[in-house]
């Protein structure tokens, strides 16, 4: 039977072709903004990752209380022992030490003396101390857009525009001003060996990235660090297994009566993740819906045309014996069909132009020149595994629904009047 | 601490009590010795360093411990501040909001040790109240500020009856803030005045017992060659 409407549906190309543009043009627009929504969201929720919240974070309980002031007074001590804790009890995770520090950068003249100052917000990565995976996270090498990536105890980056600000040219050296962990006054001489451009407004305009040993070393923090962040294979984030894992970390190590206990947090408990990432699945989650009731009303207008186009057709086949039950069955099974055709191609095309702005992606720098946040400069969509399946459910959803509508004339069709109609 | 309180007209002249107070605390020129203990919230640290002081304008302070302090340098020349950090080899003057950091971590601001003005000059002070502190009778004073560019508006003071030394002096915000609070003991005599050889600094805003800043040896009024007082003597 599917063989004999098939035919039908390819002999007349008013019944499936028609449908089939509809449902493809439909299908793929989902694809694609759904695609596009995931990749904008997600490398914001990717970069912060990496850059900030890890997958995981420990922190002392007294840190994560007051972590947006960088608190180092209240770091975790004895990170060397608790990061081998980490490795050994968590071996499927990667753990890395971080300092976050703010301060001023102060460049001298030929005597020494202060010609230009500016604001400065540090980090300190395993940057040439740890496995090199750091950089790598990071993408540092080719955030490079001068110089070259310190290899030395005392060299650091800064991000390209507080550079331009401060009119520095790689080697040149600048002052580090601060706080130490236990607030006295932090200097460490740095050698500039070059300047970077992450993409993000904040890191651009005024980081300085040092070593973590450097940082320990100059914030006073020997075996301390503000946060260790812990990544999961591939840096693919899972947030079931993150729960899991701060759930068994906080109930071995959580201490009520002591504030410098560690805590583990996961990603989506930090700088307010939780609300993006709910508000992606629910703007996919709204789209689709749209869609739905959009195409539906699209297909049951295409279906009740065809219906009405053929009236005739199904005046017909009534008078010749066929039930109403079978003409309904029948419609509904070329619905399905080309809902599935539509599908298919229209999730075919909106995997391919979502491959394409995932490898070009758009650049918008111009448009957060001023942002603060860290937005990625070049927005790109992403293809992932429910792109593939997530157009299906409004093709296949929507053109069964339409046609269903549709299909209901058929049953209020009298015989008497059928054969009235017909005049025969 | 017990306190009673007297109708005002018994009261001494605020104006009296406070240049008394001026001539045990200052000098034309001092040289000392002193330990700060900062007591944190986790640990406490003891910095020792050698001041030289010219009048309630110029200082200079020089750091003798521990290793990570030992060899930097202060010098206040009015309202100007220079600090000579020996692991960078720099000179830097600190402005603006670098002045709020605390010293060396302790409960002190560079701020705090800016003002170069007397008590009087900005602030109208009054004999409120008597009371007992630690045993001595002392005289409670508040004082208002005159000026719009001071840094508390309002200061509370218990002042010795006897010695005319403060033991205790609380600091206030516009808005009515306690924000810091320094207890004076210790009180010996030397030479011809009365002097406080301890106080104890709390930053009301941040946890801890505070800054403890124990003077172990103090010379009033000797000779200070002018070069200590010269952005030169920061690197010698």
């Amino acid at each position: 039977m599917i063989h004999f409407l098939l035919k039908g549906l390819l002999r007349d190309k008013n019944r499936s072709l028609f449908p089939i543009i509809i449902v493809s043009i439909g299908v793929a627009l989902t694809v694609f903004l759904s695609g596009y929504i995931k990749g904008v969201m997600g490398d914001m929720i990717d970069t912060t990752a990496k850059f900030d919240t890890g997958h995981v974070k420990v922190m002392t309980r007294a840190y994560a209380k007051n972590i947006d002031q960088m608190p180092n007074d209240l770091a975790l001590m004895g990170v060397e022992k608790l990061t081998k804790e980490l490795a050994r009890k968590y071996p499927d995770v990667t753990w890395v030490k971080r300092i976050k520090f703010t301060g001023l950068l102060d460049v001298p003249d030929d005597k020494g003396e202060t010609i230009r100052q500016g604001p400065a917000m540090g980090l300190a990565i395993e940057l040439f101390s740890g496995s090199g995976r750091e950089v790598a996270r990071m993408n540092i090498k080719n955030s490079i857009k001068a110089g070259k990536i310190p290899e030395n105890p005392g060299e650091a980056l800064i991000g390209i525009e507080l550079a331009q600000k401060l009119k520095l040219k790689p080697k040149d050296i600048v002052t580090y001003l601060g706080s130490t962990m236990n607030g006295s006054m932090a200097f460490m001489n740095f050698i500039v060996t070059g300047f970077v451009r992450f993409g993000s407004q904040s890191l651009d305009k005024g980081a300085i990235i040092i070593d973590i040993f450097d940082a320990q070393e100059m914030l006073d923090m020997p075996d301390a660090c503000g946060e260790i962040l812990g990544f999961f294979e591939n840096n693919v984030y899972f947030d079931s297994k993150a729960q899991i894992l701060a759930s068994a970390f906080n109930t071995e190590y959580f201490d009520e009566s002591e504030e410098f206990s560690p805590v583990m947090v996961r990603l989506k408990d930090q700088a307010n993740l939780a609300y993006y990432m709910d508000y992606v699945d629910l703007y996919t989650m709204i789209f689709v819906g749209i869609f739905v009731i959009a195409m539906s009303v699209v297909l049951w207008n295409t279906g009740l045309l065809g219906g009405l186009r053929r009236y005739q057709e199904f005046g017909i086949r009534l008078a010749l014996g066929e039930s109403k039950d079978m003409i309904f069955r029948s419609l509904i099974i070329e619905a399905l069909l080309i809902g599935t055709t539509g599908s298919v191609l229209g999730t075919i095309i909106g995997l391919i132009a979502t491959w394409i702005l995932q490898v070009h992606g758009i650049d918008i720098s111009s448009m957060t020149a001023n942002s603060t946040i860290m937005v990625p400069s070049i927005i790109r969509s992403k293809v992932t595994p429910d792109l593939f399946y997530i157009g299906f459910i409004p093709g296949l959803f929507a053109m069964v629904l339409g046609n269903l509508l549709a299909g209901i004339g058929i049953f209020k069709r009298q015989t008497a009047q059928l054969f009235k109609e017909l005049e025969i | 601490m017990a306190g009673t309180a007297f109708g005002q007209s018994n009261f001494p002249d605020a104006e009296d009590i406070m240049n008394k107070v001026d001539a045990n605390l200052t000098s034309d020129s001092r040289v000392f010795n002193s330990k700060m203990i900062v007591h944190g919230t986790r640990s406490s640290r003891t910095i020792e360093s050698k001041s030289y002081a010219r009048g309630n304008n110029d200082s200079f302070t020089k750091y003798l411990s521990p290793s990570r302090e030992k060899g930097n340098k202060m010098l206040k020349l009015g309202n100007r501040l220079w600090i000579y950090s020996r692991t960078t080899d720099r000179i830097i003057k600190i402005s603006g909001h670098m002045l709020r950091q605390s010293v060396a971590g302790s409960d002190l601001s560079y701020e705090d040790m800016m003002e170069v003005r007397e008590i009087t000059q900005i602030y109208t002070a009054k004999v409120v109240g008597e009371s007992i502190l630690d045993n001595r009778k002392t005289w409670v004073m508040d004082l208002k500020a005159k000026v719009k560019d001071v840094a508390y508006e309002h200061c509370k003071v218990w002042i010795d009856q006897e010695r005319f030394i403060p033991l205790r002096e609380e600091l206030y915000a516009k808005s009515g803030q306690l924000l810091k609070k320094t207890v004076f003991s210790h009180v010996i005599r030397i030479q011809d005045r009365w002097f406080p050889m301890q106080v104890n600094f709390k930053d009301m805003l941040k946890k801890g017992k505070g800054t403890d800043f124990i003077i172990t040896q103090i010379e009033f009024n000797p000779e200070i060659p002018d070069y200590i007082f010269s952005k030169a003597s920061l690197r010698k």
